[in-house]
């Protein structure tokens, strides 16, 4: 009798264990093709990256000297503006077509939902930024000692910047021309993370040990990947709940 | 999940409930209660509160008066006693200052009993399908509805039951056509699809016949006759008069005006 109650019990926690992860892999998968299928929410970012980088030394000067003091700082600039960027559309068009109501009524817990939405936003948005930054470090001309802690700290802030700014994006999602005030909100919060990302870069220039500014960033992602979700997810509730 | 005998016991209760959007009261003093097997058609005009009222019982407004009970006890947590229950039969909406103090001293009295826990309980007999279908243009009508469908329930709906759903509804050879090549009632028939698909005990539609044509509403009414033989019930909005026998009308406009003299316009 009670070892067919603990089977039942263990089917049953099983059973809504598997039932999460599917939850999360079939938004995961979903958000994936939206992603791919509307390429040009995807491709904006990374051209807006592309386009600002390459006019600075139109703008600023040719010389390399010049540049490569400023590179640094300017990548990680425009690699933040492009995030913030694309922030904006994050769960609009779930508000707007009733998805998210959908979510919230769901049984399945809205963090896990909200997790596997703002990873894919990253995905589709940081990452790609991540991967094209060494080659925009080139035409910057970034002293190569530069590229790999660029990458990693873009890899790692990035990721932040898009848990952050979905905090941002679900609070703003029921305004209409919610930009501004996106801008507003986010912006504050994106201090730390370029202050630290950019002189994890720049102390690599300049040959001093970067690991403690990259540490930080990296607990700086491990707080907004656990504790973001549950912001965004009571913002979200806020916003459609009225 | 569904009960199969149709005892006809009262699932959704309505207490004194009014809502209101700013300062404008919609409507007050609701008393009503849909029991098991019953297609209540909720009508008005428009701007009364229907959608309104269809969001405070699925929880997505929580900012109304009075109490929305599910199977008893009442979904914001509270548990209410017999004598609110008298009262709340009869419409006596002067005595509803009364029966709001009552009812929070019952708050106080039974906090351990009322949980969160009822308000999940009652999400997962619930399927809603609002103004907005939450069906993406870019997708097709297969992966939305497989998507829509498994958010909802705790079992998997294998792809043949998502087609056989979707044959249901009459998009049998659309399942691979993205969104935007649908036309706007065949997008409408992806979220409906999600009728064929599911244990919930009660459906909450808005406008659920929106863009569809009179085929279709014959064939979703026969699925709501059949669900409320099954023991289920089904609340929806709508301007057209279906031809359902045993439709019950809750006219909302019975209960706009001066129930409790609220404010003077």
């Amino acid at each position: 009798m009670s070892s067919s109650q603990a089977e039942s019990q263990v089917n049953a926690s099983r059973s809504s264990a598997t039932s999460l992860y599917s939850t999360l892999f079939s938004v995961f998968r979903r958000e994936l093709r939206i992603a791919f299928r509307q390429q040009s929410d995807m491709i904006n970012p990374i051209l807006f990256f592309l386009m600002v980088v390459t006019m600075m030394p139109l703008g600023i000067s040719p010389q390399a000297s010049v540049l490569s003091e400023l590179a640094p700082g300017l990548l990680w600039v425009i690699a933040l503006l492009a995030c913030l960027l694309s922030l904006d559309g994050l769960f609009r068009s779930d508000y707007e077509d009733g998805t998210l109501e959908q979510c919230i009524l769901s049984t399945q817990p809205l963090y896990f939902i909200v997790l596997a939405k703002v990873m894919v936003h990253w995905l589709t948005t940081g990452l790609p930024l991540t991967l094209v930054a060494p080659l925009l470090g080139v035409l910057l001309s970034l002293p190569t000692d530069g590229f790999v802690p660029l990458w990693l700290s873009l890899m790692l802030g990035t990721a932040t910047l898009s848990f952050v700014g979905a905090i941002g994006a679900a609070l703003t999602v029921s305004l209409r021309k919610g930009g501004l005030l996106l801008s507003l909100i986010i912006m504050p919060l994106y201090v730390p993370v370029l202050i630290f990302g950019a002189s994890t870069v720049r102390y690599a220039v300049e040959g001093v040990a970067y690991g403690s500014t990259l540490a930080v960033l990296g607990g700086f992602f491990a707080l907004a990947f656990v504790l973001a979700p549950l912001a965004i997810a009571g913002a979200l509730r806020m916003s459609v709940e009225e | 999940m569904v009960n199969k005998s149709p005892s006809h016991h009262s699932l959704l209760t309505f207490k004194q409930v009014a809502c209101h959007r700013d300062d404008r009261v919609l409507f007050s003093g609701l008393n009503y209660t849909i029991n098991s097997g019953d297609i209540v058609q909720i009508t008005g005009a428009n701007g009364i509160g229907k959608t309104t009222l269809l969001r405070a019982i699925i929880g997505l407004l929580q900012d109304y008066e009075g109490d929305i009970c599910w199977r008893g006890q009442s979904l914001d947590g509270r548990v209410i006693d017999k004598d609110i229950d008298k009262s709340a039969n009869g419409n006596t909406a002067n005595e509803s200052t009364d029966n709001e103090s009552n009812a929070n001293e019952n708050t106080d009295k039974n906090a351990n009993k009322g949980t969160g826990n009822h308000r999940y309980d009652f999400t997962s007999e619930l399927l809603f399908i609002g103004h907005l279908a939450g069906v993406k243009q870019s997708l097709t009508p297969r992966e939305n509805l497989q998507f829509l469908a498994n958010l909802h329930g705790t079992t998997a709906y294998s792809l043949d039951q998502v087609d056989d759903a979707l044959a249901q509804v009459g998009l049998y050879g659309y399942e691979d056509m993205p969104g935007h090549q649908l036309s706007a009632g065949q997008n409408r028939r992806i979220a409906l699809a999600r009728l064929y698909l599911n244990q919930a005990t009660i459906w909450v539609l808005d406008e659920p016949y929106t863009a569809l044509d009179t085929q279709a509403i014959k064939k979703l009414e026969a699925l709501f006759v059949r669900h409320a033989e099954q023991g289920g019930c089904v609340v929806f909005t709508s301007h057209q008069a279906p031809a359902i026998q045993t439709l019950r009308i809750l006219s909302l406009s019975d209960y706009v005006g001066d129930h409790k003299g609220n404010l003077d316009e």
